[in-house]
Order: C-alpha cells, then structure tokens, then sequence
C-alpha cells in the first residue's frame, strides 16, 4: 500500500498550488464570476497549455492519460481558490462521457478539442422529479427517420449555456424510472428546439434550465448504446463525485486554515480566542473531520479507476457521506467561530461554505449515498 | 399546555418536589387564545402574511404597517407595564400571544424598541425620557437599533471603546459600532459608551440614546454571505449628544445592559416559529418526489423531521415549564440562555430540512426572486428560490445576542456553577 505521490503528481500538485495562490485571489475570482462569461478564458487556454484539460484524455488524442488521482489533486486545488472555470463538466464528466461511451469517432472529433481548451460540455442528467435517481429519466427521445427527436426539460444544468456540446440523459424505451430505456445524446449547442434559461449559482457558478422542444439530432449524436446508457450514466457520475470529494476537501482544507488563524489572532477578554478550550476541540473536530474526508477522497480516487463496479459504487458512496456531513459541519463551524465576521460577504468564508453547501447535494446528498451504499453489496 | 399552577418550580429545582400536573389550558386562556388568533386572521394584511409564510424579504413599512395594526389594539407592547401600555397578561397568556403571532405568519416584531431599550427606559429612566420616548416606540414612529458591538469588542463587550465626553450640556461621541440591525431603517440607537476610561473596564460605560439624524453620524451597510442587506457599521464623528439622553446614572450603562439580558423567556426559543417551520418542511417534502413517491413517504426523511421534531417539543415544554416559574413569581437564573442556544439549534436544523427537501434546486441564485415585486416564472419550483438563502443567513442566529458558546459559558457558570 503507498499513499504517496509519484514525482509527476508531485510537480503537478505544485503547479497548480502555485497558479492558485499567486494568481487566483479572491478578489479576482469575485470578478470573473460576475463577468458576462462567468470564467476566465485565458485560464481555460492556460489550462489547456499546461495540460490540466487532457488528464483524462488519452496520449493518442492528445492528453495526458492520467488518472483520478491527478484530477483529484487538481480539483483539490481549485477547491482552495473556488475556481469558476467549468473544468468539472468538461474535463471530468465530459471526457467520462466520451470514454465510456463514446464511438471512436466522437473521441477522434471531441477529445482533442477538449484537451486543447476548444471545446466546452454539459452534462444534463437530472430532471425536476428525478431528485439523484439517475434513472428517473422523463425526456423523450423518439426516432424519426434516420435520427431522433428530442422532449423533455433537465434541470439545473452545470456550465450549459457556455458549453459546445450538451449531452443529455433521454428515455427510449421502458417506464419512467426503468434502468433500460435510457440513451445518451450530444446536442450541439445552436440545435433549433434546444433552450436555455442560463442563471447563476448560490456559489458563484452558472447553470441552466434546459428545454427540449421538438429538438432533432441526427443518428450520430447517440452516444453508446441505445436503451443501455445507465451503466455509463452512473459510471460518469461516479467520477464527478471524486472530483467533487477531492474539491470539498481543498474547501475544508482552506477553511480549517482560515479558522486556525483567525482563533490564534481574533483577541477577546484579553487573549487570543483560541485559549477558550471548547474552541480548541471544535477546531480539532474540523481538523479530523478533514483529514478523514482527504483519506475517503484518495480512496475513492483509486477506487474510481481500479475497482470493478460494486466496490467502486461503494467507495464513491463512502466518501461522498463522509464529505456531505463533513463538509457541513466544517463549513457552519467555520463561520460560528468567526463570529459576525464570518457572516460577511466581505471574507471567503461564506464563499467557501455556499460552494461546500452546492457540493452536499451535487450529484447525491448524504442520505441518497448512505442508501446506495448500503444497497449495493 | 399549562395552566399556571402545573410546573411550580425552576428547572434547577424540579428534582423531588411535588407537582399537579395539567397539561391543558384554562377556559380563559382558551378564549384569549381564540381571540387572539380571530384579530390576527382578521387583520393581518394577506401580501405581508404570503411573505412571511414564504420567507420572502420583508421592506421597512411591512414591519411597521403590522406593528400600527397591533399597536392600535392595545398589543404592541405585552413585556411592558400597564401603565406604559403594557397589556397586563400573564406570562402565559403572553407566551400564548407569541404563538399565535408565529403560528399567523405575522412578521417578527422589531425587538430593539419594544423589548430592548423600552424595558430600560422603564426601569431606569428618567419621568421626561419616558414620556418623549416611550410612545413612540409602541407607535413605531421612532424605530430603533442597538449599538453595542464593536470591531473589537463583541463576545467581550465590555472592552467597547466608542467614546462619550462630557462638555457641559452634551456628550460628544467619537467611535465605532458595528453589526447593527437596521441602522439604515432607525430613527434612534441605544448605545453602550465609555465615560471614564480610568475605571475598571465595566465601571466606565454609559447608555445613551443618541438620534440617528445627528450631524455626524453616518451608516454604511454590511453585505452578508447569503446576499442580505441588515447589518451595518454606524460611525460616530463628534456627535453632539444631548445629556438628558443619558439613561439612569453616568457609568452604571454595564448594569443596565445586563438587565436586558436575561429578560426575554417567552419568545427567545422560537419555538412556535420553528413549528411552523417544521410544518413547511412536511408539506413541502409532500409536493418533492423521489423514486417516484412523495419524499415524505420516505421513511429515512420522515424519521429524520420526527428526530427534529421531538426535539423540539422537549424544548417547547422546557420553555413552559420556565414561563410558569415566572408565572409563580420564582426568580430566574440562565433560563434565557437555554431557550437562546436550544432554541436557536433548532431554528438551523430546520433550516438544513428545508434545504434537503428542494435539492438541486438550491443552486439557483436569484435574489430577485425574493425581493418584492418580482413575477417572472421561477426557476423549479417557487418555493426553492428563498431556501438557501435562508439556511445561510440563519447562521446568524448562533452568533447574534451573544454567542451559543456565550450562552453555555453563562450556564456553566451562573446555574452549574463551574
Ligand atoms: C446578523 C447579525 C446581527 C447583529 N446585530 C447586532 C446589533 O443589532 N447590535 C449589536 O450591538 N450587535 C449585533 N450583532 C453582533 C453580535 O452581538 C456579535 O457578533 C456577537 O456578540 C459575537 O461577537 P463577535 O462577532 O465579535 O465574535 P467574537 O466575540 O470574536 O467570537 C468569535 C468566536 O469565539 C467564540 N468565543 C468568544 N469568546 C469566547 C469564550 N469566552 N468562550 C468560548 N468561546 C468564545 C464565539 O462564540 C465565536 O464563536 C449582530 C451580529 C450578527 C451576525
């Protein structure tokens, strides 16, 4: 067994660390999540060039051909800056997407366009009524002639309107929440019949309600097999959720940093905050409680790639609980110690919170995961 | 519920004595009741009842067009004397009255009148600042904030520096105070002030009643996370302070201040608000799905409402039991504290429901959505839009009016002795 990092995760770790704490500052970010695209481009072609956006893409398609591992220590990072760039719908689910199921040709045309910052993906995969059941799935996806037409709305689709390409979950056959029946499609952003209704997100980031209205696609916009998507579906989600693990944990890493300082600066009745004892346990209880996610977070890194399908669902369901409730308890405790100044919007820790508070729900909040892992033995 | 003879003993006192039990109300207080919830379905404008049902922000005039309403009917002022215009109710008819506010989803009454400086200026005041201010509040025609914090000084605030030199006939005030509640819609702040920086930290603080339309006084706005505009810094630069508005004597402010607190064990806990809360919770887990089924039907879900739930009727009888020791008159030590920390969990946890229940569709930003006037289509369902931001600001509750850490510090001490 080894923990450690090899030498390349070691540089990349650095890199990244270091572009996050000299360029990505607060205020910054403030600012790019305001602005009309809600990202920084010129991040997403530094990106590109420093070869973040090809960790999942294959050598041949020009990647890098790493793993979870390397995205985990990515996201990781931008957890601490609370990055607004969409690498988690296109660099992580988007090249899930196409590696699981995507045909060779879908790969050859998208994979390098993504690696090089060209091409941007959401991934519509929920529905008003579906809640986490990824098989709750009421769009329509009806054949007509050689392709397909498309009903239905998704809801609260990360990153959609800035995307080329949104792939949407659609019901081709069987009853509404059936695991058979579900297909996967790639929708090109301009497709008449597609709308957005884009909107910003509680924690600085953008999504989209998503309407079908008699949207056609062509037969090679089917990605993977028809009626058999769910595998891939959930395989796909898998790898959002350790990359949304490894993100919580660079946020509590950071507000556990925040906190500690604030507890040995803030001063009240003569002497530093952190004197008062039911303090210093708190603050051991957020300190554990980040390390036990960090661990669950590798974990579940490993297993994403290694495993085979009922270990890896469990370690993926393990550390999203162990995040969901850490990263609650990590985030009001950090505000409850700062005092109203923890209330500001003026400080990060708000920020940090709201985003941890997003991540509890996305894709499955503790009480689905504790379910699916207790389910899936 | 109880009658007022039912629980004659503090919670500290209860071990071993002798009780009567009656968990019913009397005839009268059943009638009180009744009647107080007929004036509220009667007069409660219904815009102002959707947004507090709603939780949807609530503007300066929807506060005080409510608090006109039961001014004009003598109910403004329950905590008070009747000679003031008090209503002479018992403790529990007044607890009862606080129910039936929460449970008629009329907007919080604005507690730095009525139930901050009000009760000061009665018991330490002087006859003049009773006549001039005393009206007004019950009439909300002076609306007022409190300004105790400071950058520096909040849990320990008796370290306050916000200066006030006497020059004949005036205090001039020069400093700082900090996280104040409505500053921006006051007309008056009650403020702690040091007045002899010699004495011993306590012994140097002065209340005074400073108008906020003094020249030199100036208000800036504190956004919080969750997007909200309440708090504010308030500056004080050489304001020229009357004398007369100081209350009681020079240097006797910190008694004063800790008169106040301590003193609120009907409403502090929320509890009837939380029951509504919780009711919310219910209905809106009936009208979300999951796996095709209400998400209330989800017995994990439904057990996870019923955990808060007898929690929080383990604090609502705690909060009777305390309202019936004051109604047979025995003195209270930290009641208040309890019913602020327990009281105030609770409220969050809550808030964490609600959350769970809407899922995905906590994401949405959209402030407009809760602001008034605003008729678009909603994004998901209507409901979500005011929810997270709830759960957010709701962490105020913890911190304001001193801490939950506060809180346990004072029990420690003043009821276990520790
Ligand atoms: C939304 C909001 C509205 C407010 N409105 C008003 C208002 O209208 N008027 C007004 O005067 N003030 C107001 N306040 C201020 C409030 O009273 C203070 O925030 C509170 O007293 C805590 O002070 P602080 O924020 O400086 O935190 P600090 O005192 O710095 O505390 C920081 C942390 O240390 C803990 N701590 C401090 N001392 C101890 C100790 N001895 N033992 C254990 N733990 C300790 C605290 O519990 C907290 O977790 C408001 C605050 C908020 C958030």
């Amino acid at each position: 067994m080894d923990f450690t990092f090899t030498l390349e995760q070691k540089l990349l770790k650095e890199n990244v660390e270091r572009f996050i704490a000299n360029e990505y500052t607060f205020d910054k970010r403030r600012a790019w999540a305001h602005s009309e695209l809600g990202f920084s481009r010129e991040h997403w072609t530094r990106f590109a060039e420093l070869g973040w956006l090809g960790i999942d893409v294959t050598e041949e398609h020009g990647g890098l051909g790493g793993s979870a591992v390397e995205q985990a220590i990515l996201m990781e990072a931008f957890g601490r800056g609370l990055v607004v760039e969409p690498y988690l719908t296109t660099a992580v689910l988007g090249t899930a997407l196409l590696h699981h199921g995507g045909s060779i040709q879908q790969k050859q045309t998208l994979l390098p366009a993504i690696a090089a910052g060209e091409s941007l993906i959401a991934f519509g995969f929920a529905e008003s009524q579906s809640r986490y059941h990824l098989a709750d799935v009421t769009t329509i996806a009806r054949k007509d002639g050689d392709g397909f037409v498309l009903n239905g709305t998704k809801s609260v689709v990360f990153n959609a309107a800035g995307a080329d390409t949104i792939v949407v979950s659609t019901r081709t056959g069987g009853a509404s929440r059936d695991d058979h029946g579900i297909s996967l499609f790639l929708i090109e952003r301009q497709t008449p019949g597609l709308a957005l209704r884009e909107y910003a997100t509680v924690d600085g980031g953008r999504a989209a309600e998503l309407l079908l209205n008699d949207a056609r696609v062509g037969a090679d916009a089917v990605l993977g097999n028809i009626d058999n998507a769910l595998p891939v579906i959930e395989r796909v989600i898998d790898a959002g959720i350790v990359a949304v693990c490894a993100e919580a944990v660079g946020i509590m890493a950071a507000l556990c940093q925040a906190t500690l300082d604030y507890l040995k600066t803030r001063q009240q009745f003569g002497r530093p905050i952190g004197e008062f004892q039911v303090l210093q346990h708190r603050m051991v209880d957020m300190y554990v409680a980040c390390e036990l996610s960090r661990s669950m977070a590798y974990m579940a890194a490993v297993k994403l790639d290694d495993a085979e399908a009922t270990e890896r669902r469990r370690a993926v369901s393990a550390a999203k609980v162990q995040i969901g409730r850490a990263g609650r308890f990590i985030g009001q405790q950090a505000v409850q110690l700062h005092g109203a100044m923890g209330m500001t919007d003026e400080l990060a820790v708000g920020h940090y919170f709201k985003r941890l508070t997003m991540i509890e729900s996305t894709f499955g909040d503790a009480d689905y995961h504790l379910q699916r892992f207790a389910n899936s033995e | 519920m109880v009658t007022a003879t039912a629980f004659n003993s503090t919670l500290n006192q209860l071990a071993g004595a002798s009780l009567t039990m009656d968990l019913t109300l009397s005839d009268k207080e059943r009638a009180f009741q009744a009647q107080v919830r007929a004036f509220i379905a009667e007069r409660l404008p219904a815009h102002i009842k959707r947004k507090v049902e709603d939780s949807l922000q609530l503007v300066k005039e929807d506060y005080v067009s409510w608090q006109k309403i039961l001014y004009e009917r003598g109910w403004m002022a329950p905590n008070w004397p009747k000679q003031y215009g008090g209503t002479g109710w018992t403790p529990i008819e007044r607890y009862l009255f606080e129910e039936e506010l929460a449970l008629g989803s009329t907007p919080r009454i604005i507690p730095f009148g009525v139930a901050m400086v009000g009760p000061v200026i009665i018991e330490f005041g002087s006859e003049a600042q009773k006549q001039r201010f005393l009206p007004r509040i019950l009439s909300s025609e002076d609306l007022w904030c409190q300004g105790y914090s400071e950058p520096g000084a909040g849990s320990d605030l008796a370290s306050l520096t916000t200066r006030a030199r006497r020059d004949g006939e005036h205090y001039i005030v020069n400093g700082a105070k900090t996280w104040t509640t409505m500053a921006h819609y006051a007309d008056w702040i009650f403020c702690l002030v040091r007045t002899d920086s010699a004495a011993k930290k306590q012994e140097g603080i002065s209340f005074l009643l400073i108008d906020m339309h003094s020249p030199g006084v100036s208000v800036r706005p504190i956004r919080t996370f969750d997007g909200a505009e309440e708090i504010n810094e308030v500056y004080f630069d050489d304001v020229s302070v009357p004398a007369e508005n100081l209350v009681g004597e020079e240097n006797k402010g910190w008694t004063y201040a800790k008169f106040l607190l301590g003193h609120e064990r009907t409403g502090i806990a929320g509890v009837a608000r939380s029951k509504k809360q919780l009711a919310r919770v219910k209905e809106l887990a009936a009208r979300e799905l999951c796996d095709g089924k209400p998400l209330l039907e989800e017995q994990r879900f439904r057990e996870k409402i019923a955990a808060v739930e007898i929690e929080l009727m383990a604090l609502e009888y705690t909060n009777l039991r305390i309202v019936c020791a004051e109604q047979a008159g025995e003195t209270m030590a930290a009641e208040s504290s309890i019913l602020k920390f327990r009281g105030t969990e609770l409220q969050q946890a809550i808030t964490e429901l609600l959350l769970e229940v809407i899922g995905y569709y906590a994401h949405p930003n959209v402030p407009q959505a809760i602001a008034q006037g605003w008729n678009e289509e909603p994004i998901g369902p209507a409901y979500a839009a005011s929810i997270a931001p709830l759960y957010f600001n709701w962490r105020k509750t913890s911190i304001y009016g001193g801490t939950n850490e506060i809180q346990k510090n004072i029990i420690a001490k003043m009821v276990l002795g520790l």
